[in-house]
């Protein structure tokens, strides 16, 4: 999203990742334009200082289906950032917030469909 | 009631113990395997084993059919969202989540999960209940009623003492609605004598703190003293 153009923040726990940002690119993430914060997502100081109170777009796609949903309510709800995307990994879940308004993206339903889409190719393909 | 109790630490197993005892029905979940199986030795088929934040876990436990659901796991996240699911999606009456860190609470709040009970408030409030130089206790914020619950204790030399309560200019919103005197709480009539010593709990709107606080010139210092 940097490459299109977009002013994009991350915010992470861990310093690391600053690192994994930066792979496969040619210049510094900041020089390109790209922000990064240390912090846990939960803490409002961090998402204040990560710049959501300016967002127009806000992403929860921790490793925890539980902080992604806290995380992307806070943001819907206190910061009113106009879209928020929550990536939940448990289909259940995903679809229930779904319904109650929260954007959701489940990977694991993606893979489901992928997965289903790849076997009744293969199968095609046999007969 | 039908009662589930999310997280069998020492909160939740010692709550659930309890609640049995008061013959209610109770579930407790827990994810951790082996904690549930030590718990399982004593509350047997009370206890199931399970990650509550997933849905069929809350459903194979009974939730449809809860009273109440209590999350008190070591994980703020989990709690909101467990209690957010049983209320909204499983209408069930009443929730009430632990918080872990009192700094996240305003989520709590923020994600209708009320109440939240944080252990680090219950010190500090016990705290001020034992510290009488504080003056005015805050007991209880009824947030919904848009109410609260104060303690006052009057000492030497407040205003009111050898007074009649029914001669207090009580603010309007605001009622005395009972008195701890040696260790005996009763509710005061018009007639009632206030003493040195009595601790007096009001309820008031909210905002009313400190024309009570003017009548009944609360706090150990005694520059406020008026009425």
């Amino acid at each position: 999203m940097l490459h299109e153009g977009h002013e994009v923040s991350c915010l992470d726990e861990d310093p690391e990742s600053h690192a994994r940002l930066e792979v496969g690119l040619d210049k510094a993430w900041e020089d390109l334009g790209g922000r990064f914060t240390v912090g846990a997502g939960l803490e409002t100081d961090a998402l204040v200082a990560a710049g959501i109170e300016q967002a127009d777009a806000f992403i929860a796609s921790t490793d925890g289906d539980n902080t992604n949903i806290v995380i992307s309510q806070i943001a819907q709800r206190r910061y009113e950032v106009p879209t928020v995307i929550a990536r939940i990994l448990d289909p259940l879940r995903a679809e229930w917030y779904q319904r109650q308004g929260l954007h959701t993206i489940c990977p694991t339903r993606v893979a489901i469909d992928m997965l289903e889409e790849a076997v009744r190719d293969g199968s095609e393909r046999v007969h | 009631m039908y009662i589930i109790v999310v997280g069998a630490g020492k909160v939740g197993w010692n709550l659930a113990r309890e609640l049995l005892e008061k013959d209610h029905e109770v579930t407790m979940i827990e994810s951790d395997r082996r904690r549930y199986l030590t718990v399982e030795q004593e509350l047997e088929h009370n206890v199931s084993y399970g990650d509550a934040s997933e849905l069929w876990v809350l459903e194979r436990a009974g939730i449809q059919r809860a009273d109440m659901v209590i999350a008190v796991t070591g994980d703020d996240e989990d709690n909101i969202l467990i209690c957010q699911v049983a209320k909204e999606k499983y209408a069930v009456d009443q929730i009430i989540a632990r918080v872990n860190n009192p700094r996240n609470k305003p989520h709590f709040d923020l994600l209708g999960v009320k109440p939240s009970v944080s252990a680090t408030d219950l010190i500090l409030r016990l705290l001020e209940h034992e510290v009488p130089e504080y003056g005015l206790v805050h007991l209880l914020d009824l947030q919904e009623e848009q109410l609260e619950i104060i303690e006052m204790l009057l000492g030497k030399d407040c205003g009111v003492t050898g007074r009649r309560v029914g001669d207090l200019a009580m603010p309007d919103g605001s009622l005395l609605i009972s008195v701890l005197r040696d260790g005996k709480g009763f509710v005061p009539g018009p007639d009632t004598v206030l003493e040195t010593g009595d601790e007096v709990l009001a309820v008031l709107d909210p905002g009313k703190e400190d024309e009570l606080k003017a009548i009944f010139g609360s706090g150990s210092g005694s520059g406020n003293g008026a009425g």
